[in-house]
């Protein structure tokens, strides 16, 4: 990541785009969200959801998959750049998580990011609270999640 | 069938679900596949982190609580499902070996305005450990199918 510092309110990340498979819908339902319009076809048909589509939380943990390979990624290039990298902190949580339109087997999310919020932590030195306004919009453009997270993030030394 | 419908349900009520068990071999799976930061992928990386060991993503909480709330809570309910989640807190690190229970109370109940024949539960639920410590707040709307819909043939 950058600094806390050098981030400025209202800026927007793609992290990238994932296709969501029938198998892989089944397989993470089976595990955590055994529900009959995630686990198959006839009785999604009959759903209000219309179709198979994703748990949920499958939806938006691709959405934690591809900010992290996004920020492992970036960090590689600042690296190789010779540039320092800022620390990502823990998270304290999320809010207004809100599952818009259902994820179908074979859709394909474009997950991004957008800075809302950044402040200096009272209670830890040297670390900030930033802000994101996080979106899945699916190949017709159409939002189906939306979120908004806070993560601890480290300040400039040097500042 | 479901045999449980909105009217099954009463503001204020808790029940208790669970216990279920986190293993290692479940941590790491699931941060590999959905959140590969060191601290979720391995001792290692949880002690150079400052936490002591591996930890579960937060995610696999939410993920973890989700099985518990089908198994035990929405299995034979007329659930059609949830817009979404007000807000989650995440407390205390889950850890290997934590046994994890499901504490949940009933907020708010109201009738759709907009889908007369369902209505909308908000609930509160705290993931605790084996220590009664909470881990994780969750607060969120379910949509339940009503048992006597209105205009249904009787």
């Amino acid at each position: 990541m950058e600094f806390l510092d050098d981030i400025k309110v209202g800026a927007r990340t793609v992290l990238g785009r994932h296709t969501f498979t029938a198998a892989e819908i089944k397989a993470f339902a089976r595990a955590y969200d055994p529900q009959p319009f995630h686990l198959d076809e006839a009785a999604a048909a009959r759903s209000l959801f219309g179709g198979l589509c994703a748990s949920g939380w499958h939806s938006v943990a691709m959405w934690m998959r591809l900010n992290i390979d996004h920020q492992q990624r970036a960090d590689a290039a600042r690296r190789a750049r010779g540039e320092p990298v800022a620390e990502l902190g823990l998270s304290p949580g999320f809010r207004e998580l809100k599952w818009l339109k259902p994820v179908h087997a074979g859709d394909s999310i474009t997950y991004a990011s957008e800075v809302v919020a950044i402040r200096v932590s009272n209670s830890r030195p040297g670390w900030g609270l930033i802000t994101f306004r996080n979106t899945g919009t699916n190949q017709s453009d159409e939002l189906v999640l939306s979120f908004i997270s806070t993560t601890f993030l480290q300040r400039r030394p040097e500042r | 069938m479901p045999t449980i419908f909105f009217e099954d349900f009463m503001t204020g009520s808790v029940v208790e679900m669970g216990p279920r068990p986190v293993t290692a071999e479940d941590i790491v799976a699931f941060a590999a596949a959905f959140d590969p930061q060191p601290m979720h992928l391995g001792d290692d990386g949880g002690r150079a982190a400052g936490l002591g060991g591996l930890v579960a993503s937060g995610w696999h909480t939410c993920a973890i609580l989700m099985r518990i709330i089908v198994d035990e809570s929405i299995r034979d309910a007329a659930s059609m499902g949830s817009p979404g989640v007000d807000e989650v807190r995440w407390l205390k690190p889950v850890r290997p070996g934590d046994r994890l229970t499901a504490r949940r109370t009933v907020l708010e109940m109201r009738i759709s305005k907009s889908r007369p024949e369902l209505g909308l539960i908000t609930f509160r639920f705290e993931v605790l450990n084996q220590s009664r410590e909470v881990v994780m707040e969750l607060t969120s709307p379910l949509m339940v199918g009503r048992r006597r819909p209105p205009n249904a043939p009787a």
